[in-house]
């Protein structure tokens, strides 16, 4: 450390008096003890408490239950792990990954037309409108917005009044005769549950992908036509490409919040179960930790790889 | 082609975008008719009626009451231990460069970026292994540990932006360290930090899925909320209470835009 460092230093310390000033004088010598002090609380909490809460309950996953008398047996085991593999299981994991795909894919496309208006046309009032417009249901509560659900799917709720009204019900009974996606009612069927899905994860979709089409400049897409492209194919060449960051952004939330939620496919839905749904009934009634352990890894590692990708292609600038 | 008028949106975009804000927003104005309904068994569409009842029937339910107020509770406990952590860590990260900076960011944002019933049966399963009885306090340290993110990111951009010249010049004119942080830093990041403290305050009161796995026998406002929805009692006081958490949750959005509005002023950010 050189010389005018010391004398400065020595000049800003003489100005400090009483224990505050003292305390405040090491700060500024030793910086590290301040950045320490800083840190310890979160590292403590975060660090700690959080992370030491997550390694135990990635431990238990490779433990098993003994089938006789329902106790958890503390030898280390891939066991529970192969249990995954079974029909039942890994119909729910594949059940819950379509899911959390097919709402990935129709948020982007719902997100798009508004996230491109907001980011390219709306000034003034307007962009203000479009942001709060976004942000209110963003942050509405998670439960009530499944309620409307409820009260909109149900069997003398505002859909089926409408499909009377307009004399479609026979649209409606020959959609809800297809197989998979039907069922007796909206409210029971796959279509239910990815409405609410799309429903409750779609601001998530729009706001980062506004912040991306915000970054394409105006003159690139002008730039396209006045070189002859057709509007679908300055959105396929240029706008597409360069939106695809905030696609990507928007899509770890929809997939991840998808993956993991086992309340509105409890609510609004076919019995069938979800991954959050089976690791909730494995550690609670049935007390299989292990298992629910194992199942918690699932979206775990699923997320871990589309992050990894999301970050080869540059998806975290448009955070 | 339309390149030399573009600030004129297609109409087919403006209709897809004007169906898209439709569709984010109708549903829950759909609740506020429900609210005022006179039907009280189903959930008939057009309601046949219109009254005031049900507000009534809902101010004297106690167990409405009582879940409101743990809500009240943790959600303002929460909030300020997450304001606390928030802040330390964005004032740490943003002050200096050091080894495990990038990790520190990683850190806070897991929580949020997991999915809610990782975090949930981790903390359950946390709590059984040390034998800690749920109480409040399980349901304040599992929104706690998720409230942090929204608190640093409101700090980190604004300390961010709040120039070192002006802790420096502060430094300069004689003032000690805690002189400076309560008179130049505090209220420059004022306003952000009251920003974050209400979207964790919005954040806290609104979560369920970590609370039905931290939680006892306590029934906070969501709880409740949940239980309705699979077990319904008396569905038009859900419809009240539900009309209300969306009004309540409107306000600390709201306030929170207007402090962050006008995030860009301030004061040395030139340089």
């Amino acid at each position: 450390m050189n010389n005018g460092a010391n004398n400065r230093r020595a000049a800003v310390t003489s100005a400090g008096s009483g224990l505050a000033g003292q305390i405040s004088d090491l700060f500024w010598r030793k910086p590290v003890i301040l950045l320490l002090l800083m840190l310890t609380p979160p590292l403590l909490w975060l660090g700690v408490v959080y992370i030491g809460s997550l390694l135990a309950l990635l431990a238990q996953s490779f433990f098993s239950i003994d089938e006789f008398s329902g106790l958890i047996n503390y030898q280390l085991t891939l066991k529970t792990y192969a249990e995954l593999l079974i029909p039942a299981n890994l119909d729910i994991i594949l059940r819950t990954v379509s899911m959390a795909a097919i709402v990935t894919l129709a948020s982007v496309i719902v997100a798009f037309p508004v996230a491109f208006y907001a980011a390219r046309y709306a000034r003034g009032r307007w962009k203000a409108l479009f942001y709060l417009g976004v942000m209110l249901p963003l942050w509405s509560s998670y439960l009530v917005k499944i309620y409307a659900w409820k009260l909109i799917l149900a069997k003398e709720g505002i859909l089926n009044w409408f499909f009377e009204l307009t004399h479609l019900k026979w649209l409606l009974d020959a959609y809800l005769a297809i197989p998979l996606i039907g069922g007796n009612s909206l409210s029971v069927s796959y279509t239910g549950t990815f409405l609410v899905f799309l429903y409750v994860w779609l601001p998530f979709m729009v706001l980062p992908m506004q912040a991306a089409l915000e970054r394409v400049p105006a003159n690139f897409l002008e730039a396209s036509s006045d070189l002859g492209a057709t509007p679908w194919q300055t959105f396929r060449n240029v706008l597409l490409p360069l939106a695809l960051p905030g696609v990507i952004a928007g899509s770890i939330f929809t997939f991840s919040l998808t993956l993991g939620d086992y309340i509105i496919p409890q609510i609004i839905g076919s019995s069938r179960l979800f991954i959050g749904q089976a690791v909730y009934s494995h550690q609670g009634t049935a007390g299989n930790i292990p298992l629910a352990a194992a199942f918690t890894v699932v979206p775990v590692v699923i997320m871990g790889f589309y992050l990894w990708m999301a970050k080869r292609k540059g998806a975290f600038d448009a955070l | 082609m339309r390149s030399d008028h573009e600030t004129r949106a297609p109409m087919a975009l403006k209709i897809a975008a004007a169906c898209g804000l439709l569709f984010m927003h109708v549903p829950i104005l759909l609740i506020f008719v429900y609210a005022f309904t006179t039907e009280d068994k189903t959930f008939q569409w057009p309601p046949p009626g219109y009254t005031l009842k049900w507000f009534a029937v809902a101010w004297n339910r106690p167990d409405v009451w009582s879940a409101l107020q743990l809500s009240l509770k943790v959600a303002s406990i929460s909030t300020i231990v997450a304001m606390v952590l928030g802040t330390l860590c964005a004032a740490a990260v943003s002050r200096s460069k050091f080894f495990g900076r990038e990790a520190i960011s990683l850190l806070v944002i897991l929580p949020i970026a997991l999915p809610g019933i990782i975090t949930g049966i981790a903390l359950r399963s946390a709590f059984n292994i040390a034998d800690i009885p749920f109480s409040v306090w399980t349901i304040v340290l599992g929104h706690a540990t998720f409230c942090v993110v929204v608190v640093y990111n409101n700090a980190v951009a604004r300390f961010r932006r709040l120039s070192g010249s002006l802790v420096e010049a502060s430094m300069d004119l004689g003032a000690n360290g805690f002189q400076t942080f309560r008179h130049v830093v505090l209220p420059n990041i004022a306003t952000s930090l009251l920003a974050g403290g209400m979207l964790a305050f919005a954040l806290s009161f609104d979560e369920v899925i970590v609370t039905t796995l931290t939680a006892g026998q306590q029934a906070t406002l969501p709880i409740w909320m949940l239980e309705e929805l699979v077990r319904p009692r008396q569905r038009p006081v859900t419809n009240v209470v539900a009309m209300i958490v969306v009004l309540v949750t409107f306000l600390p959005i709201l306030a929170a835009y207007y402090l962050t509005r006008d995030g860009d002023q301030v004061a040395g950010q030139g340089k």
